[in-house]
């Protein structure tokens, strides 16, 4: 391990707010309408199937002193307290409404991170004399929370763990101050293993080798920790990871979470539409509306969604990407209309909303004067957007070389503007024909066996006449793609009595034991 | 041109004929770019069996595109993409672009439109040159597509010529119908010169391509061949090229009549 050395003191001690809701579900569900502010009162649990029955994620006061505990049955819940309310559980909605919270909480810093399931930590380093010292600072974070109904717990230190360590197992709303790790250790020695963050299985082993307190485990000594638990890949499996990581000697790198808004414009309509001229007045309205936010925030987009709110509840959505990034007001129109015609208004469209839920930084520049967009043609990506919204999605594509030996796998089609990946240059005596057939088509073929070159051959109901040949370019299998049995190929450069070229190949050759007589092929025609 | 008996006619009829008279009389010939820009719109009849039509009209593209002259404020080389529109039938057919059979230069700038219907195919051919990107479109249909009239070919026409790309469009198995294309081609095989290092392999592509209508050209008949990256244009079948040595046991060599 390596501490830092003796006698350097850190610039800056960091300063880490943990917040914990211990009952965040339940919270949220309660917030959720304001009926379920009756069931304050009678057991209340929330549940989530699974394949033995539905169990119990979250359980409210009433229900808890009835005898309900996350992770229990239902059905055993039931026995203890018959009159049990249930509501379903949604980890989904609670991951996003933490997301929310921290964005919210980064009023207390600049820079938050989620601490999933249930916690938040919050970067409150030289933040605190804003709210008059760490004890201002953590009596404003209760007051939040108490104005928004949830529970909490928090707890500010000079490391994540610390600070998580704190909030979950200590006094609501302790600090701890200090620069070295024998300071935050002398504060948390009295806590439980747990607060390390490890997995359950971890805290058991710990509980029966005897060590129940953080500050049992530095009294047997760091090689016999280390000797028991070898699993140094998760930190959550490695008490002394987990401890280093909490007294601040090896970086816990945490991912902030960066507030992103979608650019997004909408209009809701006094009087629905029912007609394509008026949708298409106001879809024009609306990309230039988009135009401007975008080129406000420096981006184009790449990915546009236009909903279509109905009168009668119905939404339609029609969703258009780009093939670079734009915001060209009449391009957008343009590839828009040609989604709109099967548009059902029924009884009228009362709102329209425009969304770029994939946008890229675009730079402004100087946008064409009218007369130079008429003679100079359109962009190339413009030209792709157009063609990819008539002819359909992968319909344009360019030709990209892919390490392969076999011909027609030695080419992919991509996008068009994609950047092309690096390969390795073709051989330069590998003449290749210059444009293949989708699927090789078989040919009969007269020629000496096993390995003669090809004298006639009969292609399309016509019979060419071989005057000049060149091969054969074995082509092996590529063993490590294929089966064992697939069959070489030999391929020829020929030419007819009329001068027409072709690749043609014989797949196998005789007495090479995987199959009988060996087919010929067609593959490509030559220039 | 000018002659003094007819100085009384007036001067801009006069120098229209004189002009027309002068091109019509200009035979084509490779690398004529140079003094009369590129063709704009071009059509070349080619068999679905071979694969001649395309390469000639690659050579023809290339032809002019080598030899047009570089504007002023142009960039020195010019690094645009070229469109190829295939409807599914002439892919089907004739097979796909093949990255590396292409030659050299086109390699990594095509960028391949498949068509369902032949009204796409020309709608992305329109499109296409309508593109100040592009260095020249190839499209490909098959047969004689009702779509493809004389109004959508004089579409295409007037397209090309108000923005500068060329299109070549490639008609496979198709009957010589009304076209408003300025040169029309009919492009076969023909068998090729005697290659380098092997006498017995094909060798550079030949093509026996025949300019059946032109607007500014006489018609005529040439034997199209490309060395390096030259178009060459012969009147004379050469026999010699033909009298391929057949020096090895196994293959015959015969020599076809010439078909009409």
């Amino acid at each position: 391990m390596n501490a830092p050395a003796a006698g350097l003191s850190p610039p800056q001690t960091r300063r880490i707010l943990s917040i914990w809701l211990p009952a965040m579900a339940m919270d949220r569900w309660r917030q959720g309408a304001s009926e379920r502010r009756e069931f304050d009162d009678k057991p209340l649990v929330l549940i989530a199937d699974t394949a033995h029955g539905p169990r119990i994620e979250a359980a409210n006061r009433a229900g808890a002193a009835a005898g309900a505990r996350a992770g229990m049955m239902l059905a055993d819940a039931r026995t203890l307290c018959p009159q049990i309310v249930t509501a379903p559980y949604d980890p989904a909605g609670d991951l996003a409404f933490l997301e929310k919270l921290a964005v919210w909480a980064q009023r207390w810093g600049p820079w938050s991170a989620m601490d999933a399931p249930d916690g938040l930590l919050v970067d409150v380093t030289a933040v605190p004399h804003l709210f008059g010292g760490e004890n201002g600072l953590v009596a404003d974070v209760a007051q939040a929370f108490a104005r928004r109904e949830l529970t909490m717990r928090c707890a500010i230190a000079p490391t994540a763990g610390a600070a998580w360590a704190l909030s979950h197992h200590a006094a609501p709303g302790s600090i701890i101050g200090g620069r070295g790790d024998e300071d935050i250790m002398r504060a948390l020695s009295s806590l439980p293993v747990a607060a390390l963050r490890l997995d359950q299985d971890v805290v058991t082993v710990l509980r029966r080798l005897g060590l129940k307190q953080l500050g049992e485990l530095t009294t047997i000594g760091r090689d016999a920790i280390q000797r028991r638990f070898r699993n140094r890949k998760s930190p959550a499996a490695n008490p002394l990871i987990r401890l280093d990581q909490l007294l601040g000697r090896v970086p816990e790198p945490l991912l902030p979470v960066v507030p992103q808004q979608m650019p997004l414009v909408q209009r809701r309509l006094l009087e629905p539409i029912r007609h394509r001229q008026l949708l298409d007045q106001v879809v024009e309205d609306l990309a230039e509306d988009m135009a401007r936010e975008l080129e406000g925030r420096g981006e184009g987009a790449r990915r546009l969604e236009l909903g279509l709110w109905r009168v009668d509840g119905e939404v339609t959505v029609r969703r258009l990407e780009l093939a670079a990034a734009t915001r060209e007001a009449a391009h957008i129109v343009r590839l828009f209309a040609a989604k709109l015609d099967d548009i059902d208004a029924g009884f009228g469209i009362e709102m329209l909303r425009l969304r770029a839920s994939w946008a890229e930084p675009l730079a402004l520049e100087q946008g064409d004067i009218e007369a130079a967009a008429e003679n100079h043609g359109i962009a190339l990506s413009a030209l792709v957007d157009r063609l990819t919204v008539r002819l359909g999605e992968g319909a344009v594509s360019r030709p990209v070389p892919f390490a392969s030996h076999i011909p027609e796998r030695a080419q992919r089609w991509h996008p068009p503007l994609e950047p092309e990946s690096a390969s390795q240059g073709q051989l330069a005596f590998h003449k290749r024909p210059l444009k293949m057939l989708d699927r090789a088509e078989k040919i009969a073929v007269l020629y000496a066996t096993p390995d003669g070159y090809p004298q006639r051959f009969r292609w399309r109901g016509e019979v060419h006449e071989v005057t000049r040949v060149e091969g054969p370019e074995r082509i092996a299998p590529e063993w490590w793609r294929e089966r064992g049995a697939t069959r070489l190929r030999d391929y020829y450069r020929i030419e007819d009595q009329r001068g027409r070229r072709y690749w043609i190949y014989r797949l196998g050759i005789v007495g090479d034991g995987r199959g009988g007589a060996p087919d010929w092929y067609l593959q490509g025609l030559c220039a | 041109m000018s002659q003094p008996d007819l100085s009384s006619l007036p001067t801009t009829a006069f120098e229209d004929v004189a002009t027309l008279s002068a091109r019509r009389s200009a035979r084509w010939r490779p690398g004529l770019a140079v003094q009369q820009g590129k063709a704009l719109h071009s059509e070349i009849f080619a068999s679905s069996r071979e694969g001649a039509g395309a390469g000639a009209a690659l050579a023809l593209a290339l032809d002019d595109w080598r030899n047009t002259p570089r504007g002023e404020g142009q960039e020195a080389e010019d690094r645009r993409s070229v469109l190829w529109v295939q409807t599914h039938d002439a892919a089907r057919l004739g097979g796909r672009p093949y990255r590396a059979g292409l030659p050299k230069d086109l390699q990594a700038r095509v960028i391949h439109v498949l068509a369902e219907k032949a009204e796409d195919a020309l709608f992305a051919m329109e499109e296409g040159l309508r593109c100040r990107e592009l260095a020249f479109v190839i499209g490909e249909m098959s047969g004689n597509p009702k779509a493809l009239d004389f109004t959508a070919s004089r579409r295409l026409t007037l397209t090309a010529q108000k923005h500068g790309v060329p299109l070549f469009l490639l008609r496979v198995d198709a009957g010589r119908d009304l076209s408003s294309a300025r040169m029309r081609w009919e492009v076969t095989s023909a068998p090729s010169n005697t290659a380098e290092w092997n006498a017995q392999a094909p060798g550079e592509p030949a093509w026996k391509a025949e300019l059946f209508r032109a607007r500014s050209h006489a018609p005529g008949e040439w034997l199209l061949a490309e060395t390096g990256t030259r178009l060459t244009a012969s009147k004379a079948r050469e026999d010699a090229d033909r009298a391929v040595a057949n020096w090895t046991a196994g293959l015959q060599h015969r020599r076809m009549p010439r078909r009409a």
